[in-house]
Parts: structure tokens; sequence; C-alpha cells
């Protein structure tokens, strides 16, 4: 493997992880939001359970994408700097808003409602504006001249919706499948069939509005669409992760106790199912970054560089690794904090 | 290739990442002065055993929780605007000087995961491991404005790369981190900032304390918070003024040019002398209206009165920084100054009046000081970042090539402007809610000692 490769591959490796994360704290702002006002079964407390401790660690999953973009392809900046001036914005004002109200909330209670709103709208708005990236790498929507981004085409192009109903699906529907798992391990039965039954809806419209997406890329990509079809078994193998993780949120349980599902089990596959449809598309974007001008190799850092930043990394990972164990035993396992006994007194 | 900027967007450019940065170094450093307050106090608590430190912990670290909230999006603003708009700086970022931001990650995930910790989950940890917890908070906070100062520092002192022909060459990224003014800058931009977290709580607890209407118990609460921090905000004061000392020898050695226009001077000359106050008068190019100190200037610069230290006149007019430089290395400079004298002043009073309460002008002088902390790190840093003008890679690039080629930025400025406005008087009406709704007296009542398990869950 190259250097180019290897960067890459990290790259790809933060875009992903990103993207699962981002979407369970988006999609939990948004269902905090729909189930707002429900009392029984708390399940959109229990969604803004997860969301408290959560974002800020979220939030450095997104600044680390955007430095080791820098870092490891230095060259890439000015066209992508470029072009996403505008989204870029846009999702750093509603980020900070999102963001400030979270942490308001924390404070007076006379904002709870208003952050609900606030956390459920953006968390709709932002991963929108992100996932429109993606178009934008495909090429046909940066003025050749300026090197502005051509806002009336994306906003136009049916491109651009297709991508965004695919990550909007995509985004509560994997929400919904970790919120699910979330509130089994909180014991949390009425919560549970909630979100399971939003997982069991949106469940097939992703996998509609994937097969969309790929379609109407042919019309801005027809580059990208080529390669996509070279990469067709991985992406039957990710159909069929799905199609298991999906028929585990039906399977029966011994305990009587328990609504049928095992959400644990299909929550890891969908992970697994995303994880090989968007290494398949990586694979397929190769070699651009920035379709015509950029490429992985003509962009990469230096030798030197690229040495230090990957020792870096294994330093930083050294270190880190304890520190997410210690938060995932805390928050994610816990009992005391995933169903507090003395809720509301 | 490069097409003509005009200057307009240029100026909204600087303009818009000057005010962005400006407003995060409020957050920013509250970020690594809070944390480093709260662990002293839970050390103090270790080794008095008192009570009243824990709580105070307990209700700075809510303050820093609050202010996080703004700290970190604010943050992500300026990190993805540099991108956004010195797309050609950032290329070179990338090739020369990517290590410090890259590490520097490292450093938020600390400080985001403990503080996580430290806040949701203070009521199932042991004692021990919350000391630990707020000690990896506040040095993720340190380290990580180590880190990005390091990449200023680098703007005025470039090392570790060679230009040929347009491209770089032979890149040393370890020279590049560990360039002239990083340790001076680094050090100092600590201790300046745990100076500023001790002196915003010394003017919080003096205001506390002249209100009236307290109970024996809360203004003894109080007084031990304003001594605490005006031992930690003397010492760290005296700190940052001897290392901004060593700041101004590096200026001297590395960015004459800079050195020459904090200080007004035009004409190169041995004796030079200290110039405080006065505006300069472009048209004659000599300082107006200062109070002058002969020779101390070569003095501080080079520990020797007949040091040479070169003026302005020596330099083109174009690379000149702007004038205005100079008021603000003063403003910081006497900041510096009266914050020593004012900790100084306190502590011999309080040392001779031993129980009885401190003098209200003296907690009246002590009100303003936090907010005036502040400002001395704004003009420090404004300082630094126009002193550099036009350069923005000293000596390298420039910060008309470094800016982007977009247009319409002007848009841009309003909305951020706006945000920023907003998110001030929200923070500020979030504060005055919470410790409002949260007083003291009720701290007290609830468990005697302040810290009523599951509170902390229930806010
Ligand atoms: C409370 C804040 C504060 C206070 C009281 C001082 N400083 Fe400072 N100063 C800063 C906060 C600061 C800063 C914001 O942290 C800067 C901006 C960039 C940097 O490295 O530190 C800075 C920069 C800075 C520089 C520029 C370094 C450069 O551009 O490379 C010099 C020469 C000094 N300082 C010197 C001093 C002196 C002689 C002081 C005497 C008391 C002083 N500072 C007090
Ligand atoms: C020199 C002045 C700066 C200092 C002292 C500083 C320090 C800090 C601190 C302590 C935090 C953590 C927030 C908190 O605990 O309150 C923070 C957040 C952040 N800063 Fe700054 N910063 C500075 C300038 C910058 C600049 C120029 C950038 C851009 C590269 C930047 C990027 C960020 C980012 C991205 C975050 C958010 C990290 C997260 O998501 O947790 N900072 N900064
Ligand atoms: C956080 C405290 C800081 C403040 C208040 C600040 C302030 C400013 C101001 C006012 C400008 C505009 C200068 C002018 O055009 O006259 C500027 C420019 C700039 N600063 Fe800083 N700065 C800070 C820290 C940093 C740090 C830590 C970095 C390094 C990563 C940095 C990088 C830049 C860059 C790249 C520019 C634009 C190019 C230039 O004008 O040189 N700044 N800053």
């Amino acid at each position: 493997m190259n250097e180019g490769l290897l960067a890459v591959s990290l790259v790809w490796l933060f875009v992903f992880i990103y993207a699962i994360l981002g979407s369970i704290d988006f999609g939990a702002g948004f269902w905090g939001m729909v189930h707002r006002n429900e009392v029984q079964g708390e399940a959109g407390a229990l969604a803004n359970r997860f969301l408290s401790p959560t974002w800020e660690v979220t939030n450095v999953f997104l600044v680390l994408l955007v430095v080791t973009l820098v870092s490891f392809f230095p060259a890439a900046i000015y066209t992508v700097g470029m072009a996403l001036l505008l989204p870029g914005s846009l999702v750093l004002i509603l980020l900070t808003i999102r963001s400030a109200m979270m942490a308001f909330q924390h404070s007076v209670r006379r904002f709870k409602g208003a952050l609900e709103v606030v956390s459920g709208v953006t968390g709709v708005l932002i991963p929108s504006l992100l996932v429109s990236v993606l178009p934008i790498l495909t090429g046909g929507f940066i003025d050749p001249e300026s090197g502005m981004l051509r806002v009336g085409k994306l906003f136009t192009s049916p491109v651009t919706y297709a991508y965004l109903a695919f990550g909007l699906s995509s985004q509560l529907f994997l929400s919904a499948s970790f919120l699910a798992d979330y509130a089994r391990e909180a014991d949390n039965e009425p919560s549970y069939r909630v979100f399971r039954r939003h997982a069991v809806r949106l469940g097939p419209l992703t996998l509609i509005t994937a097969v969309l997406t790929t379609w109407t890329i042919g019309q801005e990509a027809s580059w990208l669409r080529q390669q996509l079809l070279e990469e067709g078994r991985w992406f039957l193998l990710s159909i069929l992760a799905f199609l298991i993780g999906y028929l585990a949120l039906f399977w029966k349980r011994r305990d009587r106790q328990k609504y049928r599902g095992w959400p644990r089990v299909a929550f890891i596959l969908f992970i697994i199912q995303y994880a090989l449809a968007s290494f398949a598309y990586g694979r397929a974007h190769l070699p651009y970054l920035v379709y015509p001008s950029l490429t992985v190799d003509n962009s990469v850092t230096n030798p030197e560089m690229f040495r230090l930043l990957m020792v870096s990394y294994g330093i930083g990972l050294a270190i880190l690794i304890p520190g997410f164990y210690l938060f995932w035993r805390l928050f994610l396992k816990d009992k005391r904090y995933l169903a507090p006994k003395e809720e509301g007194e | 290739m490069k097409k003509v900027k005009p200057l307009e967007e240029l100026t909204i450019a600087r303009s818009l990442f000057g005010s962005s940065l400006a407003f995060h170094i409020i957050f920013a450093t509250l970020g690594v002065g809070l944390p480093f307050m709260i662990l002293v106090a839970e050390v103090v608590y270790q080794i008095t055993k008192d009570r009243d430190y824990p709580l105070m912990a307990k209700r700075w670290t809510k303050a820093q929780a609050i202010l996080l909230g703004v700290a970190i999006p604010s943050g992500t603003i300026v990190a993805v605007q540099l991108s956004l708009l010195w797309p050609r700086f950032m290329e070179i970022v990338g090739e020369v000087i990517a290590l410090p931001f890259q590490i520097e990650l490292f450093a938020f995930f600390l400080e985001a995961l403990f503080m996580s910790i430290y806040v949701y989950a203070a009521d199932r940890l042991s004692a021990a491991a919350r000391v630990i917890s707020v000690f990896l908070v506040a040095l993720g906070g340190s380290a990580s404005a180590v880190l990005i100062t390091a990449a200023n520092a680098w703007m005025n002192t470039p090392t570790g790369f060679e230009v040929s022909g347009g491209e770089i060459t032979d890149v040393r990224p370890l020279d590049a981190f560990l360039n002239p003014s990083f340790a001076s800058a680094a050090l100092h931009v600590l201790v300046s900032a745990f100076m500023t977290g001790a002196f915003a709580i010394a003017g919080l607890a003096a205001w506390r304390l002249l209100k009236g209407n307290q109970s024996r118990r809360e203004s003894a609460y109080h007084r031990k918070a304003l001594v605490l921090s005006l031992l930690v905000g003397g010492v760290m004061s005296l700190a940052t003024a001897w290392n901004g000392h060593v700041a101004g020898q590096v200026l001297y050695d590395h960015q004459p040019e800079k050195l020459a226009a904090a200080e007004g001077h035009f004409k190169t000359e041995a004796y030079a002398p200290l110039a405080i106050g006065g505006i300069v008068d472009p048209e004659k190019r000599e300082l107006v209206g200062a109070i002058k100190i002969p020779g101390m200037l070569s003095f501080l610069a080079d520990n020797r009165f007949d040091a040479v230290v070169k003026g302005l006149n020596e330099f083109p007019e174009e690379n000149w920084p702007p004038f205005y430089v100079h008021t603000l290395f003063n403003l910081m400079v006497f900041i510096g100054s009266w914050l020593i004298l004012l900790s100084i002043l306190a502590w011999v009073v309080h040392w001779r009046r031993r129980e009885k309460p401190l003098p209200r002008w003296l907690l009246w002088l002590l009100v303003p000081s936090g907010v005036l902390s502040l400002l001395g790190i704004e003009s420090g840093w404004v300082f630094t970042c126009s002193g550099r003008q036009p350069w923005t890679i000293y000596h390298y690039q420039r910060t008309s090539e470094a800016v982007t080629d977009a247009t319409g930025l002007g848009l841009y400025f309003v909305l951020f402007i706006g945000l920023y406005l907003l998110l001030l008087v929200g923070t500020a009406i979030v504060m005055r809610s919470y410790f409002r709704r949260h007083p003291l007296s009720e701290a007290f009542a609830t468990t005697g000692n302040g810290l009523g398990k599951g509170e902390v869950k229930h806010e």
C-alpha cells in the first residue's frame, strides 16, 4: 500500500466513524424532538440522556476529519475550501447553535422545550448539508472559472436530492436501531418498542433510496456509476448484512418479558452493512478526491510529514483507548446512568 | 494564475477571521484557566479537608460546562474557517506544521471525554478518580493551548522547510514544531490563561463579597475563593510578565519590525527608550505624546543599554505592521503590571487584617480584574497576529496571497458576527439564571457539604 492509499483509507475510516456517530447523534436529536411530549416510556428523554455526555466527543470526530484532511492532503485544501465555503459556513453556524443549546438546557430548564426543537431541526439540516458534500466531490458542481460552488445547480439537481434522501433515511434508521439497543440496555421496554418500530419502517426505505441514488449518480458523474457497478459484490454483501440484521429485529426472545427482536445483533449488522457499502463507494471514488482535478496521489503530503503523522496517531490512540473504554462503561453500559431510579424527584 | 483580489474582500476575510478568533479565545482561555483552578481546589481539599473547596470545584465546573458549550463549536468554527478563508496558507500548514494540529486533536479527545465523565458521572466516581478526571481535563486544555500556539509561533518564526522555485522542499516537521518562538510563546499563553482563570474567579468572589445580606458561612466561602484565586493569579501574573519579557527578546532576535511597531520606534539606535502611551504620527514618522524611559527598550530587548534596536525606517514601508499595535502592546503590559501590583496589595491587606473582612475599596478594585485579564489576552493575540502583517507566514507568505479567491464574504461576516453576539448574550443569561436558581445558601442547606448526590444529573 502506498502512502496515498494509506492516507485516504484513514480519511475514509474517519468519515465512516463520523457518519455513524453523527447519524446517531443528530438522529437522537431528531427523535428527542419527535417524542418530546410523550410521558409514557420516556423515549424522548432516553434519546436526550444519551446525547448529553456524547455530543462533545462526536464533535471532536468532525474536527478530526477536517484536520486529517488538511494534514494528509494539503494540496486539496484550496479546491475543497473554495467549494465548501457556503455549505461549510452554514454547518458551522447551525452546529454552534445546536451545541450551545445542548450545553445550556442542561443548566436552565426554561430552555428545555426550545432545545428539543433546535436539536431536532438542526439534526436534519446539518446532516443534509454534510451529505451534499458527496455530490460536490463527484464533479460538475464547481465552477471551473471561479472555483466556487454553483449553488443554484447543486440545489436544483435531482442527484443532490437523491443523496439527501439516502443520507437522511440512513441517519434516522441507524439512530433508531441504536436507540432501540440503548433502550433495551436500559431495560426500558416501552421505548424499545418505539425505536424498534421506527427501525422496522425505515429499513426498507434506506434500501430503496440507495438504489435510487446509484441510479441518478449517472446523470452527473457517469464515471462514478461505472465504477460503482464494478464493486457489485461488496454491495451484495452489504445488502446481505442488512437483511440478516433486519430479520434480527423480528427474532423472538426466550425471555417472555421482552418484546421480540435482538437489537444488539441488528445494530452491529447494520454497521457492517454501512461499512461494506461505504468501503465500496470509497473504492469506486478512487483515485479521485475531487473529480476531475484532484487525485489521491497528486495531493498527498510529503513523506516525512506522513511518517510523523502516523507516529502521532499510534501514540495518541494508545493514550486514548482506555479513555474511550471508560467512557463507554460509564455512559453506555452503567445501569445507574441508563435508568436512574430516582428519576424526577 | 492568481486572480486579483479586491482589497475589500481581503479586509473582510481578515476581520471575519479575527472576530472568530477573538470570540473563541474568550471561552478557550477560560477553558484552560478554569479547569486549572478546579484542579487546585480539589487538591487543596485533599490537603485541608475543608468541604468548601470541593463545593467551589463543583460550582466552577458548572460554569465551565456552560462555557464549553460555546468553546467547542467556536473552536470548530476557527478550525474550519482556516481552510475556508486561508486555503493557500493551509496548503503550506499541511506540508510543514500539521503535526501540532493533529496532536491537538488527541488533547481535545482527552478533554472532552474526561469533562463528560467529570460532569455527568461525578456521583459515581471515587474521590481519587474525580481528581484524576479533572487533572486530565486540565491537561487536555493546557496541551491544546500549547499545541495551537506552536502553529502560531511557527507563523511568526517559520522554520523547518525550504522553498525552491515556489515548491516546498526539505520539510523537517519537528524543527517546524520547535521553532524559535515556540517555547516562550507557549509558556506565555499557558501562564496567562491560568492567570485569567484565577482573576475571573477573584473578580466574581469580590463582587459577591460586596453584596450585602450574606450569612457568615457564605462570606467565609467567598473569602476562601478570593484568597485562593489571588494566590494563583498573583503567582501566574508574575510568571506572565517575566515570560512576556522573554517573548519580547525573541521579537528582538527574530521579528524586529514587530518590536519596532510595538514601541512606535522609527530610528535605529542604541540606548533606545521604552515608550509608554502616545500615538504614531505617520506623516512625521514619530510617536507623539508618549512617556519615554531612556535606554530601557535596549535593556529589555537585549539586557544591555547600548543594544542597537532597529527602527521601522530600516524596513520598506509596505512591510510595516499597523501602528495601533503599539497601543495593544501597551495595554497588555499595563494590565499585567496592574494585576501584579493589585494581587500583592490584596495579599498584604489580607495578611494584616487576619479575620476581619477586606475593605470595600479593595474589593471594588478587584471586581474588574477578570475582565481586565481577558482584555490582556485579547490585546496580546491581536498584537501578535496584526503585528505580523502584512505577512501570514513571516517573510514567506503575505496575507493577500493566503486568502481565498471566493467572493461575497461580507454576508458571512454579518452572519457570524450576529451569531457571536447572540451567543455572548445567551451565555450571560444562562450563567446568571443558573446561579440565581442555585444559590450558595441552597447548596449549604441541602447536604451540609453542598455535594448533593443525584443533583448532578437532574439539572
Ligand atoms: C493576561 C494576559 C497577558 C498579560 C498580562 C501579558 N501578556 Fe503578553 N501576550 C499574551 C497575554 C498577556 C497572549 C495573549 O497570551 C500572547 C499573544 C500571543 C502569545 O504568544 O501570547 C501575548 C504575546 C506577547 C508578545 C508577543 C510575542 C510574539 O508576537 O511573538 C510579547 C512580546 C509579550 N506578550 C510581552 C508581554 C509583556 C512584556 C508583558 C508584561 C507584563 C505581557 N506580555 C503581559
Ligand atoms: C491560541 C489560542 C487558542 C487557545 C488557547 C485554544 C484553546 C482551546 C481550548 C482549551 C479548547 C477546549 C474548549 C474548552 O475546554 O473550553 C478549544 C477548543 C477548540 N479549539 Fe481552540 N484554542 C485557541 C485557538 C484555536 C485556533 C486558532 C483553532 C483553529 C485551528 C482552534 C481550534 C479549536 C477547536 C477545533 C476546538 C474544539 C475542540 C472540540 O471539538 O472539542 N483553537 N481551544
Ligand atoms: C485566539 C486568539 C487569536 C486572536 C484574537 C487572533 C487575532 C487575529 C486577528 C485580529 C487577525 C487579523 C490580523 C490582521 O489582518 O490585522 C488574525 C489573523 C490570522 N490569525 Fe490570528 N489570532 C489568534 C490566534 C491565532 C492562532 C493560534 C493562529 C494559528 C493557528 C492564528 C492564525 C491566524 C491566521 C492564519 C490569520 C490570517 C492571516 C493573517 O492575517 O496573517 N491566529 N488573527
